[in-house]
């Protein structure tokens, strides 16, 4: 018999890198976030389905997605709950501006602890930075044990989580008691799609910011503003936190300077359908072990 | 992330348009349902914004997951495995995944589980669900059977078996047998009440089931001994749960392969009577079916628009004499109709949708009040439009849906033809569209009351007095001579003696008719109307380029009407090969 599990899912609010354009990158070398979609980081949307698969065995156990970001990434905490998730936290302060992975991950850390769950659950790394420090230091900055790149919550049975995990050249079965964080590697199941009942019911929950920018909102008036459609925002006061270690001047990484590096394709080479050019190829692929 | 809603503007119009809103008002009670209800909307601008999100889910997953696997479900198709249908993986899997996103229920009322959507949008999803995997279309079609539940079942019935709809458990209609087809008078299943069981028991055959191995099944079934006609039939609801009827084989078919057409065996199975005997066919199956032709009319639409969209990306790449043969004459013309007559079936689809809607509405309200006689005058003449439209819309969509179809193959040129090329599939599946639930000489049959009674005639004259911009008012002026063209024929048929075989003689070519000014005139109100920006010119264009078409067709249409008389009938029925 397991008991209800208190899940907090990390997420974070990226821009879509997948499909770069030339317009990707700004002039003084920062992205362009105008000219990106911001979307759900994918790892984190698979971190998600792991924790809605936790919620949906065991009975009782709640999903709360916190993420840190400016006031608009309430998008992802909408879009959490439309899948399954319970409710989330936006955590948002002009003073977590400029964090690093570290800066990051003690914000984090002490929004963590005072939700007090039993498990964390992030994806392994996200498409903006693709540092993956943010998951592991968050565990070490709670002194929670981490499993990374899991692929797979198997089951949790009196206190013990077994998990499958990918690895180089296979996967691995461990145990671990909880609290823990795990980090979700891109290979486990995608994330479930958005649930037209969910999206019906939870399509108004708003953050206290957004309510007060749309003062008029009818929605608010008829509805009186029901507990389930605000979304919690948390600041620096909130969550006991250093001031000196969030942000700018918590975040040891400079940058010093970027390089925008456009792949191009060089040493090209024509090949025309002569019975000696593909004679050529077929020796060069021969040699160099591409078949054979 | 790619949608088939979001990349498609021109069904994007049909999210709010003309009768919607009444509809919706009226099947939210006028809103009052929000005060206790929180999915419920507070008005019609919150109704809609909610509606696009759940369809915006529907297009996302037909994109991404319903079309990639398409390919995959034709070439597995589904099998029987002990007795019973097993899904190819893919069907399995888009079902699966409309199941976790909670589409199904769509347009059930929510003290079911449903979430009380217009019917408009469940024909926006079917034909969504047709784009991107026709045979899929139908198993998520098959909820109509939990709407004719929704009509006509006790509320003990709807209580059992609705809210299993809105959960994801699939429905089947037995109608057909292997003597009884387009026929189902001669519907032979045998149900006979055992009164120590205490409950009717179905023994027979059925056959071109689909979905016939469905969690509910309605069957239609002879409950009065010694009947041979309809007047013998009654409705039941079958529960897979007793396990009771077997798949005896799965059909070969030509084209919607996922789509599983099962021949069953009914033994001693366990069945429930739906609403009162003996009005099986005559009243249950026929609303049934009315509602099943809407849903062909939506998956039309939906093999259309997917033959076009091939065609078109073709065109543009394919180069032959130096440029993309888009740039042909014959190529475009081609594309130009096709995609008029997409849109054309379009803007009839919807407003079929809508005006069985409003009826269906009323009859729900008035089960729990009294309609006022305003309420009734109206519920009678959308029932009036519905039924004459019904038909025209099945006849035309489905005709077209394999004329684009075809079209788009023969631009593909001898690479449609290969299997490698998506267009073989949308033909194969196009092909069932103008058969299935009743054929398109059937929707004739259907549609002569329509020309008869003319009401045809007086839909054409109310579209004639919606106030006309500069520009459309040629192509309003020409319409306009097509109905006189039009009436002039019915009465040229009609008023003949003898005249019902020669109406019947003439019938396709009145319908079309009919159908070319009346799918004109809803795309001209489209530019008339529209407040979407460049709506107005496109759809001026789309009309020209269509009644082109159509305005020829009936000019035909009018001098073979005139050169075959009565007594040229005997010709045609006794012209034998052998002689």
């Amino acid at each position: 018999m397991t008991k209800p599990l208190k899940i907090v899912v990390l997420a974070k609010q990226v821009p879509d890198t997948r499909n770069v354009g030339k317009d990707a990158m700004k002039e003084d070398g920062t992205v362009n976030r105008a000219a990106l979609e911001a979307i759900y980081n994918p790892e984190d949307l698979n971190a998600l389905e792991q924790a809605i698969r936790i919620k949906e065995k065991y009975e009782g156990t709640t999903v709360t997605v916190l993420t840190m970001g400016p006031p608009r990434a309430s998008d992802i905490i909408r879009e959490s709950i439309f899948r399954g998730a319970n409710d989330g936290i936006l955590l948002t302060d002009r003073a977590f501006a400029g964090s690093d992975t570290l800066a990051t991950s003690y914000a984090l850390s002490c929004a963590i602890r005072k939700i007090n769950p039993d498990i964390v659950i992030a994806g392994r790394q996200a498409i903006d930075g693709d540092t993956a420090q943010v998951g592991p230091q968050v565990a070490e900055k709670l002194n929670f044990p981490q499993i990374t790149y899991v692929e797979n919550v198997e089951s949790i049975e009196n206190g013990i989580v077994t998990i499958i995990r990918r690895i180089e050249n296979g996967i691995e079965k461990v145990e671990a008691k909880y609290p823990l964080v795990l980090t979700i590697n891109e290979s486990a199941p995608v994330c479930r799609p958005r649930n037209a009942r969910r999206v019906l019911k939870y399509r108004h929950s708003k953050t206290a910011t957004e309510l007060q920018a749309e003062s008029n909102d009818y929605i608010c008036d008829v509805r009186g503003c029901r507990p389930h459609l605000t979304i919690t925002e948390w600041g620096v006061a909130d969550i006991d936190a250093k001031a000196e270690e969030l942000g700018m001047s918590g975040s040891p990484t400079k940058v010093k300077s970027i390089q925008n590096v456009v792949f191009q394709v060089k040493d090209s080479k024509i090949l025309t359908s002569s019975d000696n050019d593909v004679q050529d190829l077929m020796q060069e692929l021969i040699a160099n072990h591409t078949i054979g | 992330m790619a949608n088939f809603l979001l990349d498609n503007k021109d069904l994007q119009y049909y999210l709010d348009h003309e009768l919607l809103k009444k509809i919706v008002t009226l099947k939210e009670n006028n809103f009052k349902d929000a005060e206790n209800d929180e999915s419920a909307p507070v008005n019609y601008d919150d109704a809609l914004e909610g509606y696009n999100k759940v369809m915006e889910i529907i297009g996302e997953i037909c994109a991404n997951t319903l079309a990639p696997n398409a390919e995959g479900v034709d070439a597995e198709g589904p099998q029987v495995v002990d007795d019973h249908v097993v899904y190819a993986s893919g069907t399995q899997e888009n079902h699966d995944m409309m199941k976790q996103a909670g589409l199904y229920g769509l347009s059930l009322p929510r003290e079911y589980g449903g979430m009380n959507m217009p019917l408009a949008h469940f024909s926006m999803a079917s034909e969504l669900i047709g784009r991107a995997d026709a045979g899929f279309s139908n198993i998520y079609g098959l909820q109509d059977c939990a709407e004719t539940i929704n009509e006509f079942a006790s509320e003990e019935q709807k209580q059992e078996y609705l809210p299993r709809v809105s959960k994801g458990e699939t429905c089947a209609m037995d109608l057909t047998e292997p003597d009884a087809g387009s026929d189902l008078q001669a519907v032979q299943l045998k149900a006979h009440y055992d009164e120590e069981k205490g409950t009717w028991i179905l023994n027979g055959v059925k056959r071109f089931i689909t979905n016939g191995d469905a969690d509910i099944s309605l069957v239609l079934a002879r409950s009065e001994e010694g009947t041979h006609d309809g007047r013998g039939l009654s409705l039941f609801v079958y529960d897979r749960k007793h396990m009771a009827v077997k798949v005896r084989r799965i059909e070969h078919k030509f084209g919607i392969i996922g789509s599983p057409t099962c021949e069953l065996v009914f033994t001693d199975a366990p069945a429930e009577l739906v609403g009162s005997r003996k009005l099986g066919l005559i009243r249950y199956v026929m609303g049934l079916m009315n509602a099943a032709r809407l849903g062909i009319g939506a998956q039309s639409v939906g093999i259309a628009e997917v033959s076009y969209r091939e065609g078109l990306q073709y065109a543009k790449e394919r180069k032959q004499f130096g440029k993309a043969i888009i740039e042909f004459p014959a190529v475009y013309e081609l594309l130009s109709n096709m995609k008029a007559r997409i849109c054309a079936s379009r803007a009839m689809l919807y407003e079929t949708a809508n005006n069985v809607d409003m009826y269906k509405t009323y009859f729900h309200v008035s089960k729990k009040r009294k309609l006022t006689p305003e309420e009734r005058a109206e519920m009678k003449y959308h029932t009036k439009i519905a039924d004459a439209y019904t038909p025209l819309l099945k006849m035309m969509s489905s005709e077209y849906a394999n004329s684009v179809a075809y079209d788009s193959l023969q631009i593909h040129g001898g690479s449609g033809f290969m299997m490698d090329y998506p267009i073989q599939r949308h033909v194969r599946d196009a092909r069932i569209t103008n058969i299935y639930e009743g054929t398109t000489q059937l929707q004739v049959v259907a549609a002569i009351k329509g020309i008869a009674a003319g009401t045809y005639e007086e839909k054409m004259k109310e579209y004639e007095g919606i106030k006309c911009l500069a520009m459309n008012k040629p192509l309003l002026e020409r319409l306009t001579n097509m109905r006189k063209q039009y009436e002039e024929m019915v009465s040229y048929v009609t008023e003949l003696d003898n005249a019902n075989e020669f109406l019947d003689f003439h019938a396709r070519r009145l319908a079309e008719m009919a159908g070319h000014i009346i799918f004109a005139h809803l795309m001209l109100r489209r530019s008339n109307t529209s407040k979407v920006e460049g709506d107005s010119e496109e759809y001026h264009t789309l009309t020209n380029i269509y009644l082109n078409d159509g305005e020829a067709k009936n000019n035909g249409y009018a001098s073979y009407i005139k050169s075959v008389n009565v007594a040229d009938l005997d010709m045609f029925r006794d012209i034998k090969l052998d002689k």
